[in-house]
């Protein structure tokens, strides 16, 4: 009998490897949450909850509290500004347009946090591109705080996640059907009608998908808010680090690792089964 | 009759100045959201160009020196090298890992498949600091040195689901009645892959060994955690040097970085059509399935 699956073996052992490999972080950071702390060793001690205890305070639970909050508000600034993006990268008519907006969009993907933090960090300090610009015209005589603040913050958020938001739903958008519009269009509907009823829920899944992905990228989200927020905006990245790099204790940074990716797992779930009815609609269309 | 000809008339005119006012209105509001994406790299770039040890705005004399600067700066070269290295090994073997995952996972049924893929996924939504964390501490505790062997493992797990997703879309476009033919005409399975089904792979094997080499390049936050002074990549030179010192080489390096990135996405785009690898565009004549 002929093998119908002749490179099972051999392509699927690297590939389980690599996830074997992501299984034993993620177990290392459980086992740490559950260690005691040594001060002044790398080693930790014996089995303990105090840790998770110590998230509970105050201190911490807000801290919880303002990331999900910010990585909400990201994620649905990140939708309303990449739609238009994505409808001019699916549909412009010229295709030079649509590459210059696939190319404008896509490249700071591939400039990395620290690029973009330290460009927005030209463009928000005390000296720099507003203000500078601002006080150049006459405007302002002293600097706007934009630096250090919850709004500049997000500004920069926002664009670290519009690039990979963008691509996301342009793929949804790829994906509707043109004679379905011209259908809506024939029966006499209008463009905004045809849009609202038609290529909106048809694009769904890519709205979905764009959503989530721009929460779990702002919770991983750490130099923009470490350089722009500059220790007034904190979230659980920055605390993870300076706990961990800063005092190396590692097993209270390993808790808030833990949690934080519990949290994270969460989100997705209820913000997957909240938009599940909106992706259904979308999908349901034929 | 008359009349009602004036009627319709008007109500065309009407129709057709509200489309135009919707189609201005639209253009507008792309060009402004593509100020809002270009602007701070633009800025970045001109700062650059600024006389003062202190990077403002808008610029008062214009110099090259910080460009000589950064280019000189030791930890930048450095970090560039150790980039490198580890991008162009982490990306290799996640091409490798990735294209055979999605091939197995596209063509094959077995158990646990949707686990592996799942698990292969995973790190497009586990924290990078998370991650980042878990491998420090796994070597730690296994005694071993923080060397390039393991920033190129944390790398290959992070860059894989980009090849896989990359190499999937391929796989999906390729058309399966060559393979089937081939495989009719008496081909074994090893020729029938390595003549018929990985060059219509090409492109997305390209696309995806291009991302995951950049993407590697460029991550930060998981770097931070696994790389020593001696593994120091290149985004975590510059974000110790932006802590450090605010002149403007930090400006210079970023525009000889934009500069770099757009002339390597506008060479990707035109040879193997970025579009095509991100899934935003049909390849035409394939079996595009939604």
């Amino acid at each position: 009998m002929r093998n119908d699956r002749p490179f099972l073996r051999w392509f699927v052992t690297p590939a389980a490897l690599a996830a074997a490999g992501t299984v034993a972080m993620l177990a290392a950071i459980l086992q740490y949450a559950l260690r005691a702390h040594v001060p002044g060793s790398l080693e930790p001690g014996g089995f303990t909850l105090a840790n998770f205890a110590t998230l509970l305070r105050p201190l911490y639970a807000g801290v919880f509290l303002d990331t999900v909050l910010i990585c909400l508000m990201t994620a649905a600034f990140s939708l309303l500004a990449a739609y238009p993006l994505a409808y001019a990268l699916v549909r412009a008519r010229r295709r030079w347009v649509r590459s210059l907006v696939l190319i404008a969009s896509v490249t700071p993907l591939f400039l990395g946090e620290v690029v973009r933090t330290y460009a927005w960090l030209v463009v928000l300090g005390g000296n720099g591109f507003v203000n500078g610009t601002l006080r150049a015209l006459g405007l302002i005589e002293r600097p706007l705080p934009l630096m250090f603040t919850r709004t500049g913050v997000l500004l920069a958020l926002v664009h670290v996640t519009l690039p990979v938001v963008v691509i996301m739903l342009a793929a949804g958008l790829a994906h509707v059907d043109r004679t379905l519009e011209r259908a809506a269009q024939a029966l006499g509907a209008g463009p905004v009608r045809t849009f609202l009823t038609v290529t909106l829920p048809l694009s769904l899944p890519g709205v979905v998908a764009g959503l989530t992905t721009a929460f779990a990228w702002t919770f991983s989200a750490f130099a923009t808010p470490q350089i722009i927020g500059g220790g007034k905006v904190n979230l659980v990245s920055n605390l993870v680090y300076s706990l961990g790099l800063a005092s190396f204790n590692f097993p209270f940074a390993a808790a808030l690792s833990a949690a934080g990716l519990a949290l994270t797992a969460l989100a997705l779930a209820l913000l997957g089964g909240a938009l599940r009815p909106l992706a259904r609609l979308g999908r349901a269309a034929p | 009759m008359s009349a009602s000809a004036g009627a319709a008339g008007a109500r065309r005119r009407r129709r057709d100045a509200a489309g135009t006012l919707r189609r201005w209105g639209g253009r507008l509001l792309v060009l402004a959201l593509l100020a809002y994406v270009l602007v701070p790299v633009l800025v970045a770039c001109v700062a650059a160009f600024d006389t003062r040890a202190v990077t403002a705005f808008p610029p008062r004399d214009l110099t090259l020196r910080w460009f000589a600067q950064a280019l000189a700066y030791e930890d930048f070269r450095a970090g560039a090298a150790n980039g490198a290295i580890v991008s162009l090994a982490a990306s290799t073997l996640a091409l490798a890992i990735g294209a055979a995952a999605a091939y197995a996972i596209d063509r094959y049924r077995f158990p646990g498949r949707r686990f592996l893929e799942a698990l292969l996924a995973a790190p497009l939504i586990v924290p990078h600091f998370v991650l980042g964390l878990g491998a420090l501490i796994l070597v730690a505790s296994a005694g071993l040195p923080r060397g390039f062997a393991l920033v190129i493992a944390v790398h290959v797990v992070l860059v894989l689901p980009f090849v896989i997703r990359s190499v999937h879309i391929s796989l999906r476009n390729a058309d399966r009645r060559l393979e089937d033919a081939a495989m009719a005409l008496g081909a074994r399975p090893w020729r029938v892959l390595w003549t018929v089904t990985l060059p219509s792979l090409a492109p997305g094997l390209a696309g995806g060994w291009l991302f995951a080499a950049v993407l590697s390049f460029n991550e930060f936050t998981a770097s931070l955690f696994v790389t020593s002074q001696r593994t120091q990549t290149l985004p975590v030179a510059m974000y110790n040097y932006v802590r450090e010192y605010a002149d403007p080489s930090m400006a210079a390096l970023s525009a000889l970085y934009i500069l770099a990135t757009a002339a390597l996405l506008i060479l990707a785009d035109r040879l193997i059509g970025l579009g095509r690898v991100l899934g935003t565009e049909h390849a035409e004549g394939g079996h595009a399935g939604g």
